[in-house]
């Protein structure tokens, strides 16, 4: 049901909060020697996710749930970063470009969590008697 | 994993980064402190820290313990110092001030980054609880 309604952006909204995760991780593990700053790879995880949203269990009865859109994604693998000025204590955190990544984070976890909104508004509308 | 557990790494940070601040505080306030003999002399403390793997995508900080300074201490010639031994000298502590100060700055520039991670992700949390009204 919440994915008719949402589409892709209830599955967005989870992986950005996970992703949210990660980047504070190597945010907060900025100065741990030997530390490897990870990441998500988005598009892969969010593309492997449209793509079998076609391909749904099939369901006996009306009430059982359906496969999407419960929980979080438990097979995103981390892939870590390339340094792009490797420091001698093996710590590969970028500071700057974690920082960027984790607000331009946000806002697209803004842009998903709005487009959700504006879906809960409209259907409120729809549904209230004039 | 939720946006709650960003609380979690964002706080072990902030409290790994405030352990490094007391140390550098502690080897500020005895950068002058003189000892008799050179195994009592202050040594600088500096933390270690250590990535905690919370669980399969996400590792907060903590501090493993601390380190002191191999470095020489000084050896001075104040003979008229009440703490010099047989031979006049008294023994300053390994401190450098500059590193110090360096490692304050840095310090609480971490600390900072990490209460901004939380205030995001504090707005972003609100902003989903309020999800359709």
């Amino acid at each position: 049901m919440s994915d008719k309604i949402f589409g892709i952006h209830a599955q967005a909204l989870t992986l950005r909060a996970q992703r949210t995760g990660v980047l504070a991780a190597n945010l907060a593990n900025a100065d741990t020697p030997n530390y490897k700053a990870r990441d998500v790879d988005f598009q892969a995880v969010l593309g492997a996710e449209a793509a079998s949203r076609d391909v749904s269990l099939q369901r006996t009865n009306a009430a059982h749930l359906g496969s999407g859109g419960i929980g979080g994604f438990d097979d995103v693998t981390l892939k870590y970063r390339i340094p792009s000025q490797p420091s001698l204590d093996g710590n590969t955190v970028d500071e700057q470009a974690e920082k960027s990544e984790f607000a331009s984070n946000a806002v697209r976890y803004m842009a998903s969590l709005s487009f959700m909104e504006k879906r809960v508004s409209g259907l409120i509308r729809a549904l209230r008697e004039e | 994993m939720s946006l709650f557990n960003v609380f979690n790494i964002a706080g072990s940070g902030m409290s790994a980064q405030s352990v490094r601040l007391n140390l550098t505080a502690s080897n500020l306030a005895n950068a002058e402190s003189v000892a008799t003999r050179p195994e009592d002399a202050y040594r600088a403390r500096n933390p270690v820290f250590q990535s905690v793997l919370d669980d399969a995508s996400a590792a907060s900080v903590r501090t493993a313990g601390v380190v002191e300074s191999g470095a020489d201490t000084e050896a001075r010639y104040a003979p008229g110092h009440p703490m010099a031994d047989e031979d006049g000298y008294i023994f300053a502590s390994n401190v450098n001030p500059m590193e110090e100060m360096a490692n304050m700055i840095s310090a609480s520039r971490s600390f900072q980054q990490n209460v901004e991670v939380m205030n995001t992700s504090k707005e972003l949390l609100l902003r989903t609880l309020r999800l359709g009204e």
